[in-house]
């Protein structure tokens, strides 16, 4: 049994290979311990840990009461290029997470449990296979899990996206104008959630919300994964507890103790200043400065990078990766990576662009079929309003060096067909 | 039938997947819409009254003039018009 107050929980197992499942049994005892799960998980106050913090138990709520061949599908995508909390956690303790998986399932009444790995992570999808294969062997009760192997994409994780490629086999995400909306597997309602959610899930069905809640804030208890990038002396992984400094988790992964800004939540997120990395790291106290956790990335920025030419190269990549099925999205992302370049590239053009920059981002937030592009948006106004003193020097035509340096520190994969960005 | 509601509200409503910027929306409901430099249609998400008759009749025409089907009128019937509601039928 793992200890209340005590770190790590849902990377107890951390070692070379991931646990088997009678490691794993031996490690966290078994299930089947919580009298009465949906109270527990109602008490728990656990939130989504894919990005949008959405209260679990609603969720489960909506789905227990629709009728049908219902489905749990595990959200293993991990699309920002930045994270890789999921794909860890999944190699650590696979078990944990098919545990939770299977809980939700009991609550829902659901009969059959599909994980999603991106296929581009050979590794993470052996490990699951291995991971389902034991428990098979074991002949537990319960529904059947099937492992699902998408394409990467950064909107292959949208749920709507996710739920249409077990449908349909086609990675795009799907209108939905009335929220809360029901997703559907052929006819078959479904729960959707984020591997790390569906461990903690494993974690509150054996020790209860109270154990859970003895880590983190009252208002967001328990604990996160995050993917700590950029100026760090190594990109890590690391299972901190909710509302610890933002300073704390930095030093801990040895990042730049004096960075420009930090980047928040993933390419669709937004940056936090120099001075407020103080800043306790949970939704309750980063809400104010229109911060969130998100997926649960923190991208060092050092003082000698020059944020817009990492901005422009980051919104250059996340317009390639719009699934291009909304005009506002397929147009307009484009055309924000092209405005940042003239701005990074200075000069008169760029006082143009930085007015239309704006303007662009008002046109285009709230308007594709997902979340896509008001993501975009957001990041784009952060950089804007936090190196706006590099966007001056930019447009009076003295950019710093970093400007022209081929050395970056937010990572995007490679493109695979950059002429096609503008001209598709 | 064949009776104009005058309560509650709407919004018009696009289905920008389906959406193909052919623009006769902006043309047949001008007061609601109007396109963006791409040619897709920027439709304010504020609630009408469906006392605006020529509004709502605009959205009308508009939802049924798109060729790709994409619009929709949406009916919003909670911010309830002012004054006693003891007429109306039970539910909203
Ligand atoms: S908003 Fe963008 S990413 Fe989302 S469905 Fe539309 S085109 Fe695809
Ligand atoms: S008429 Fe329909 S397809 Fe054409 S721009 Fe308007 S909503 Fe889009």
């Amino acid at each position: 049994m793992i200890e209340p107050r005590t770190l790590p929980r849902l990377f107890a197992g951390a070692g070379k290979r991931p646990l088997s499942l009678a490691d794993h049994e031996q490690l966290y005892k078994p299930t089947d311990n919580v009298a009465n799960l949906i109270n527990e998980l109602d008490a728990s106050g656990l939130v989504g840990r894919g990005g949008a913090a959405f209260p679990t138990i609603r969720k489960v709520q909506l789905l227990r009461h629709q009728r049908g061949h219902k489905y749990v599908v595990v959200n293993g995508m991990e699309g920002e290029p930045a994270a890789h909390k999921d794909n860890r956690l999944l190699s650590i303790n696979p078990h944990l997470v098919l545990d939770g998986a299977e809980m939700l399932a009991s609550m829902i009444g659901a009969s059959r449990i599909a994980i999603c790995v991106a296929r581009d992570n050979p590794t993470v999808v052996n490990h699951v296979e291995r991971a389902i294969h034991e428990r098979a062997r074991r002949n537990l009760r319960g529904p059947g899990i099937d492992l699902h192997t998408p394409p990467w994409r950064y909107v292959a994780g949208e749920e709507s996206a996710l739920v249409h490629w077990l449908d349909d086999h086609e990675s795009l995400p799907q209108y939905r104008p009335d929220r809360p909306h029901i997703l559907r597997i052929g006819r078959g309602p479904t729960l959707v959630d984020n591997a790390e959610t569906c461990a903690n899930v494993g974690l509150i069905g054996r020790y209860g919300a109270e154990w859970f809640r003895s880590l983190g804030t009252p208002r967001h208890p328990g604990s996160v994964v995050v993917s700590v990038t950029g100026a760090v002396a190594r990109p890590q992984v690391l299972e901190v507890n909710l509302g610890s400094p933002i300073s704390s988790i930095l030093a801990t992964a040895g990042a730049d103790p004096q960075p420009q800004a930090v980047l928040l939540g993933g390419y669709g997120g937004a940056w936090l200043r120099a001075d407020q990395i103080g800043t306790p790291y949970c939704n309750e106290a980063l809400a104010p400065l229109s911060l969130s956790v998100g997926s649960g990335v923190v991208a060092v920025l050092p003082r000698q990078a020059c944020g817009v030419a990492e901005a422009h190269r980051v919104v250059r990549w996340m317009a390639h990766e719009s699934a291009r099925q909304c005009g506002p999205c397929a147009f307009g992302l484009p055309a924000l990576a092209e405005d940042l370049l003239t701005v990074v590239r200075g000069g008169r053009d760029g006082v143009a662009a930085i007015a239309r920059l704006g303007d662009r981002c008002s046109v285009i937030d709230g308007r594709g079929a997902c979340r896509h592009p008001d993501g975009v948006v957001r990041f784009v106004r952060s950089s804007i309003d936090v190196f706006s003193a590099d966007i001056d020097n930019h447009l009076r035509g003295a950019p710093c060096a970093a400007a022209r340096s081929s050395h970056h520190f937010l990572t995007v994969p490679a493109l695979e067909h950059e002429e096609e960005l503008i001209w598709e | 039938m064949g009776v104009i509601r005058r309560t509650g509200m709407f919004v018009l409503q696009v289905n920008p997947i389906l959406c193909d910027s052919f623009g006769h929306c902006a043309e047949l409901a001008p007061e609601l819409v109007h396109l963006d430099e791409w040619g897709y249609p920027i439709i304010s998400s504020e609630p009408v009254p469906m006392a605006d008759i020529g509004a709502y009749e605009s959205a009308r025409y508009a939802e049924r003039g798109c060729p790709r089907k994409a619009l929709h009128i949406a009916k919003i019937n909670h911010p309830r018009p002012e004054g006693p509601v003891s007429r109306g039928r039970g539910t909203v």
